[in-house]
């Protein structure tokens, strides 16, 4: 086997390694959700509700302490 | 960081960047206008001696308008929409306000000796990356600067989760800054050449095969992390806010997202189809540019259901309209795109005029069109004013549309009928016709192109002048709009 043969070999098994890792992710998403561990759509309302004093849909823990700290 | 109350976002950087876009536009498109005429005229070639020929100034029109207009267009809608989904403001951060201050006096600087040293006819010859190296060098500054300004708003962040649009940001801070070292690795010859020749030339570090397969990386990925990332990053932001409706689908907007990171990279072998690359690459190059139809139709079809139940909107606000239409052109060149690098139909295609054609119908209607719709929106919003006038929106987008739908028909009527006529042989094998005879078939399409390139630089002055008159003259606004950019 040639290295070019082999450089396609691996092209073609990388690719159907991904496209796995593509569908688990697509399954990752809508089994998170089902499960009731996160809701994705909620995240759409981060740019509809943008102004500063806005709620935030998710507080930054970090920036939250450190506002509590001072 | 400092408490919320009375606490503003900081738009100061966003609005200088909104006028580089306005001004590179006018430069860019009207420099387009006047190759395309040259094509079709090409007395035309002669007007400025060498610094108005065709091929000094087709590097400067695709160097405006990617890193002038489309890059400007970028930062301008960075550094507006990032402060607002991440619900931090510059103003809080004043250490990163500086440097991305001082980071549009670098692009200015260094968007001005672009221009002057193309003019020059100073190049490295690649496509979409003629900047000699000190230029490259100045531009890698200037990229991480900007991604430390980024990274630094991120972690400063009140809202714990990042919205789509700043995983698109992300994506072309990251895919740019890793295509554009590697395709400029160049060697400056004076340091080996003993003083010999000028200070700024240098040679690829590649050569051959391995330089068309690194330039092609790029050159696609150019369109890749330039004219559709950043750009997908726009409308997830600028579609809701306008109209008022949350991303129909955010899971879909992740999908799309990773789909295209993890396909997009390896599509640019579709530049090299039938020349010198190994087989194997070329199909890859086809394949994942096929691919590539499923996350590119993902964020398209995801922002057209985003307007369900609100397609009225579509007939009342021109924005929508411009972001609709944006979507759509998106969604046309990103079907025509693989339809060329299918590797029979890239036997007609490659090297005639369907190329250019399917490169100005995705970045005419796509491209351009978003970042029209964004700065009209945020001009509401960065001057407090209202939208100039409403109609000349309505008409620049009339105009404009006709100019890009007479620009990519006459494309590809001229292209398939320059790639049957290049193969056509006789019974004997001969080829039937010689260069010149599709030259004199194409010119009418090429006048139409002309045309239609005129048509889009009148809208883009329209634009211009609407957005001044915005700025000065726009009745002020004692409230910021929710969402509906208000006009007159």
């Amino acid at each position: 086997m040639t290295m070019a043969e082999l450089q396609g070999y691996m092209m073609f098994f990388f690719t159907i390694f991904l496209v796995v890792i593509l569908y688990a992710y697509i399954l990752h998403l809508y089994r998170s959700e089902k499960k009731g561990e996160r809701d994705y759509e909620k995240y759409g309302k981060i740019a509809i509700e943008d102004e500063i004093d806005d709620k935030p849909v998710e507080v930054n823990p970090k920036i939250s302490n450190e506002k509590k700290e001072k | 960081m400092q408490s919320s109350a009375a606490l503003e976002y900081d738009y100061s950087v966003a609005k200088l960047y909104m006028w580089t876009t306005v001004i590179f536009g006018i430069v860019g498109m009207t420099i387009g206008v006047l190759i395309a005429s040259q094509l079709a005229w090409p007395e035309l070639n002669y007007l400025f001696g060498e610094y108005g020929t065709f091929s000094r100034l087709r590097p400067l029109h695709t160097n405006v308008v990617i890193y002038g207009f489309t890059v400007s267009g970028i930062m301008a809608t960075f550094y507006y929409a990032a402060q607002r989904v991440l619900k931090v403001s510059l103003a809080e951060l004043p250490f990163f306000n500086f440097l991305a201050k001082l980071d549009f006096v670098a692009y200015l600087f260094a968007a001005a000796a672009m221009v002057v040293s193309e003019l020059m006819g100073i190049t490295a010859s690649k496509e979409y990356a003629q900047m000699e190296w000190p230029l490259d060098v100045a531009i890698v500054v200037y990229w991480v600067i900007w991604g430390i300004v980024m990274f630094g708003m991120i972690g400063a962040r009140r809202e714990k989760a990042l919205y789509i649009s700043m995983w698109y940001y992300i994506a072309t801070f990251l895919g740019v800054a890793m295509l554009y070292v590697f395709n400029n690795m160049e060697v400056p010859t004076i340091f080996f050449s003993g003083g010999v020749g000028a200070w700024y030339h240098s040679v690829s570090m590649y050569a051959g095969t391995n330089d068309a397969l690194v330039q092609w990386w790029w050159g696609h990925n150019a369109v890749a992390f330039v004219f559709t990332v950043p750009i997908i990053a726009m409308i997830y932001y600028f579609l809701p806010k306008e109209s008022g409706q949350a991303v129909y689908s955010y899971k879909l907007s992740l999908l799309s997202f990773w789909g295209l990171m993890f396909v997009y990279l390896w599509a640019g072998g579709h530049h090299l189809l039938w020349s010198t690359v190994p087989d194997w690459m070329q199909t890859m190059g086809s394949v994942f540019s096929v691919v590539l139809i499923l996350p590119s139709w993902g964020s398209a079809i995801n922002m057209l259901l985003t307007m369900k139940g609100e397609w009225n909107q579509l007939t009342e606000n021109p924005l929508i309209k411009f972001m609709i239409l944006a979507s759509t052109f998106y969604m046309l060149s990103t079907l025509e795109g693989p339809i060329q690098s299918v590797k029979s139909v890239n036997a007609i295609a490659h090297f005639t005029d369907w190329i250019p054609g399917h490169v100005h119908d995705g970045v005419l209607g796509w491209v351009a069109f978003m970042i029209f719709a964004a700065i009209m929106h945020m001009s509401t919003r960065v001057f407090k004013r209202e939208i100039y006038s409403k109609s000349l929106l309505e008409a620049q987008f009339w105009i404009q549309t006709i100019g890009v739908v007479l620009y990519f028909t006459s494309m590809w009527i001229a292209g398939i009928t320059q790639g049957m006529m290049w193969r056509a042989v006789d019974e004997y094998g001969n080829l039937m016709y010689s260069f010149i005879d599709t030259v004199s078939v194409l010119h009418p399409y090429y006048a139409i192109r002309a045309i239609g390139g005129l048509l889009y630089l009148i809208g883009m002055f329209m634009f211009a002048y609407n957005f001044i008159m915005t700025a000065t003259a726009g009745r002020k606004l004692e409230q910021e709009p929710q969402f509906r950019s208000p006009m007159a």
